[in-house]
């Protein structure tokens, strides 16, 4: 991180554009912002397309022979699958609106990443190559050629865009960079051009079930050192059920959050629920081994790779004949389930419509796909007072959240995880309007981007998020940013220790699990990240002045 | 200087000259007054059915509205039934707002960077009432000229022309205010907000830069239909009885040129033509578009109502028996249920190998 530019400096972005316009101005891969190339085995294993060792900083790309028509095929291709590409190709005005919405533009302050001159990019080929006037008039008309600077332009700005959909709230007609995106790199990855920080996460995801490649008695480890801690703050000893066959509910959730702080304290928080309700009213809920992702890193390669790595949700509660499916906190995740599951590899007859039975609760507004989100079963357990909840074990925390994009834009899951934060702790703060809800702003990190060599990039793409936050931090004393990502769990860190260090990251269901009155639990001294409780501390310290009175 | 709006103002300044020249010094006024105006019609519609054919032609494999408020999930959270519709009434309202209101364009912001450090958003409405001002005064027009298309002309034109025209402007000298016809509001709300949407176009040089000529093209195009009409209309005096029979005889397949109509309202007309033989291949087919556009058209409970992709192809996928039969002694060892018992290989040799593989 030593090149990375002050965070003071990168305020001052200069966001004049050039004074040459943009289809005159050579796109410059720069270290910082690029990420590495996809390693050849993982493109090997999951069968994509001229698996090859190479570098964005190479001048040669090694791209197969006819590469132009492969991506004229496949542009043609889908401009008949997809109506949204289509109609986006065609309907733009450039009327700006989205310009100043990106967070990488305001981060970066590189005119290319306003969301109309990165579907330009496309539609300047498009142009060329689908419409007559785009072909006659040339650039005066808006069109170009596919040549090796407008591809290089591709695999740059198609990898400096994380899907996050907030232009597509104020486009006049709703055109989603995300889905340009998604097209720019299905493109892509049909001559081989991938970053490494998705191809091995995918080819991951397919063999060992989770992205980080943990098979499946190491996963089940990496629990057991979760429960060694749980019993450490709670003196229980918990005992999670792994692909156990007849289970009431299968739990799938980001294998981020197994692997990684702050994460692994939310995996703890889902695991003393899960013990709790258990122990209470006899749920059964398991976690797979097989299905151990829920995060979906085919969703930035490809449609088709994103339906093969989805598959296994389904194929697993099938095989396991649990009635519905829990999912994790995750933000592209959720997108996935939410508006891709079902149609990609329903319909999940073999379900049953998921109803909590502790509370009776139908989940109508999942009655098809049959996976609910953990906040909405939360939230509904809280609701009905099914929880026994200490909030106070959170008030060494003054909470802000951060509204990940994919629930928020994808989904509209935005009150649920609120309900939940302000009924297990009692200090939350929300940031300003323009940077919540469906106008939240993204970590920066996500739609694969979440590597280490472009830390400039997301450090940029991070300033809005980090800027609201400091606000909040300044205002209210915030000293803790809530989100139901794992990505973001996995994200934030590194940025508010860029932005705003006295700021730390949590799950909300890290929070649900400190504020959770386990039955038969010992009195906490510490919360799930073995750090004392402040008020207990004073507690003891009172016990013990009384004592010494008493003498 | 900037060659793209200079090509779209040269184009302009051409395409008047073409038809002022035409009919006033050559007297094509058959070519300018009849043939061109239907085949830019022809165009037209050909053209805009081809355009929207060719988007419905495309599949919807996903439902991708973007949800701009709360989901309907559980029944004691309140949903935001308009920006996260549920049903098809509730899109329609949605679709109802975008399309008529522009609610999108209405959320609009403006970043910018107050005292040195912290990124501020402010509400920018001045695009979304310039937009609006613009697109309803030129409907009011538009619908406006049906006077110059229906013998007798219907009732609600009338209205229309009386509303619109009720805003008077008093001229105090004598000379202009003798013979000056009711003010029209929206020929001169039309021309004031085309020239805002070019200047801000021009000047602002963000939008200089995502600007094409494309998008200077139409508004000139528009700038020189409103300037030719409003000049026509207060300043030139044309014969309106002659541009009426001119009108009537297209629209009844009788067509004339009278004389007496000089070249302004030729090129007024051309324009005019221009505009419709572009629209389907430019990007004013946004006035279609926004209909079909899936972030917006399409239901959100996507989990609650399942959606077919017409081309839902089988994938190659990794079984969960491929994957056992892969970890199984390793799953067995851990105490993680199997499906198929595992049985040692005879042979050690081979389990070295399968680890270092692994």
């Amino acid at each position: 991180m030593s090149d990375l530019p002050k965070p003071e400096e990168m305020l001052k972005t200069d966001r004049r554009p050039s004074a040459t316009g943009w289809m005159d101005t050579p796109v410059e891969i720069k270290k910082g912002i690029a990420c590495y190339a996809g390693n050849p085995k993982s493109l090997e294993y999951v069968g994509l397309p001229n698996p090859r060792t190479w570098s964005c900083f190479d001048e040669d790309w090694q791209l197969p022979e006819n590469w132009q028509e492969i991506i004229h095929e496949g542009l043609k291709e889908r401009l008949e699958r997809f109506r949204s590409f289509k109609i986006f190709m065609d309907i733009c005005v450039r009327c700006g609106a989205c310009a100043d919405k990106c967070h990488f533009f305001i981060g970066t302050g590189d005119p290319k990443n306003m969301p109309v001159i990165r579907a330009e990019l496309i539609r300047s080929v498009y142009r060329n190559d689908f419409t007559k006037a785009g072909k006659i008039l040339g650039s005066l008309g808006g069109g170009r050629k596919m040549t090796m600077d407008v591809l290089k332009e591709w695999w740059s700005y198609f990898f400096q865009c994380t899907e996050c959909r907030r232009c597509s709230v104020f486009c006049p007609y709703g055109i989603d960079t995300a889905e340009i995106t998604i097209m720019g790199r299905e493109l892509l990855n049909l001559i081989g051009l991938n970053i490494d920080w998705i191809a091995t996460p995918v080819a991951n995801c397919y063999r060992t079930g989770n992205h980080l490649g943990i098979q499946p008695h190491a996963f089940k480890d990496m629990i057991d050192f979760f429960v060694d801690d749980i019993e450490e703050v709670t003196g229980l000893k918990l005992e999670p059920q792994f692909n156990k066959k007849g289970a009431d509910i299968l739990f799938i959730t980001p294998s981020g959050d197994v692997f990684a702080d702050p994460g692994t304290y939310t995996t703890m928080g889902y695991l003393m629920l899960f013990h709790f309700l258990k122990e209470k009213y006899g749920l059964d809920v398991t976690w797979s081994t097989y299905a151990s992702e829920g995060g979906n890193f085919g969703f930035f390669t490809s449609h088709e790779m994103m339906k093969r790595l989805n598959s296994k949700m389904y194929a697993e509660a099938k095989r396991l004949g649990v009635k519905w499916i829990l999912g994790g906190e995750c933000g592209h995740m959720w997108r996935v389930i939410h508006q891709y599951m079902d149609t990609m590899n329903g319909p999940a007859d073999f379900l049953e419509e998921p109803v909590n039975p502790i509370t009776g609760t139908k989940f109508e507004n999942a009655r098809s796909t049959k996976m609910v989100h953990i906040a909405e079963f939360t939230a509904d357990l809280i609701k009905h007072g099914k929880l026994d909840l200490d909030p106070s074990r959170n008030d060494h925390l003054r909470v802000t959240f951060h509204d990940s994009c994919n629930p928020a834009r994808g989904m509209g899951l935005l009150d649920e995880p609120r309900y939940v934060i302000n009924k297990v702790c009692n200090n939350f703060y929300e940031m300003p309007a323009n940077t919540i809800r469906e106008q939240t702003f993204c970590c920066g990190s996500g739609a694969g981007l979440n590597a280490g060599e472009n830390m400039e990039l997301r450090m940029a793409g991070g300033m809005p998020r980090a800027n609201a936050v400091k606000y909040v931090h300044e205002k209210y004393g915030v000293n803790m940013l809530a989100c139901i990502c794992a990505i973001d769990r996995a994200a934030l860190p590194a940025m508010t220790e860029y932005w705003i260090p006295e700021v730390d990251v949590t799950g909300v269901h890290e929070m649900v699990g400190n504020a959770l009155i386990l039955p038969g639990e010992q009195k906490r001294e510490t919360d799930l990240r073995l750090e004392p409780l402040p008020g207990v501390e004073a507690e003891t310290e009172d016990e013990a002045k009384e004592e010494e009175a008493d003498e | 200087m900037n060659k793209h709006y200079l090509y779209a103002l040269l184009a302009v300044i051409v395409l008047f000259f073409v038809a002022y020249v035409g009919a006033e010094v050559f007297g094509l006024r058959i070519i300018f007054g009849v043939l061109i105006p239907y085949l830019a019609v022809i165009v037209f519609i050909a053209g805009f059915i081809y355009k929207v054919m060719g988007w419905a032609r495309s599949a919807v494999p996903f439902r991708i509205p973007t949800t701009c408020g709360q989901q309907k999930s559980l029944p004691w959270i309140q949903p935001n039934k308009i920006d996260c519709p549920n049903s098809t009434g509730a899109v329609v309202i949605r679709m109802i707002l975008e399309v008529c209101c522009f609610r999108s364009l209405f959320r609009n912001t403006k970043m910018s960077l107050e005292e040195g450090d912290k990124l501020t958003y402010r509400w920018e409405i001045w695009l979304w009432v310039f937009a609006l001002a613009f697109h309803y005064s030129f409907l009011v027009v538009i619908l406006r000229h049906f006077r110059l298309f229906t013998e007798p002309v219907p009732f609600f034109i009338q209205l229309l022309e009386k509303v619109d025209g009720f805003f008077r402007i008093e001229v105090l000298y004598d000379t202009i205010q003798t013979g000056l016809p009711g003010v029209f509001l929206s020929g001169l709300v039309l021309l004031a907000a085309v020239t805002f949407l070019l200047l801000r176009r021009i000047l602002l040089p963000q939008m200089r830069y995502i600007s094409l000529a494309a998008d200077y093209f139409p508004l000139f195009l528009i700038f020189g239909i409103a300037f030719t009409g409003i000049l026509m209309r207060y300043f030139t005096k044309i014969d309106v009885t002659a541009a009426k029979s001119l009108a009537m005889g297209l629209v009844t397949f009788h067509p004339t040129a009278p004389k007496g109509i000089g070249g302004i309202f030729y090129a007024h007309l051309f324009f005019v033509s221009i505009l419709l033989a572009y629209f389907p291949f430019s990007k004013l087919m946004h006035f279609a578009g926004v209909f079909l556009s899936p972030t917006r058209n399409l239901t959100t409970n996507t989990r609650e109502k399942r959606h077919e992709n017409p081309w839902n192809y089988p994938v190659p996928v990794h079984t969960y028996d491929e994957y056992e039969d892969e970890f199984r002694e390793k799953m067995v060892e851990a105490g993680l249920p199997v499906d198929k018992p595992f049985e040692k290989p005879p042979e050690t040799l081979s389990d070295e190998k399968a680890d270092s593989s692994a």
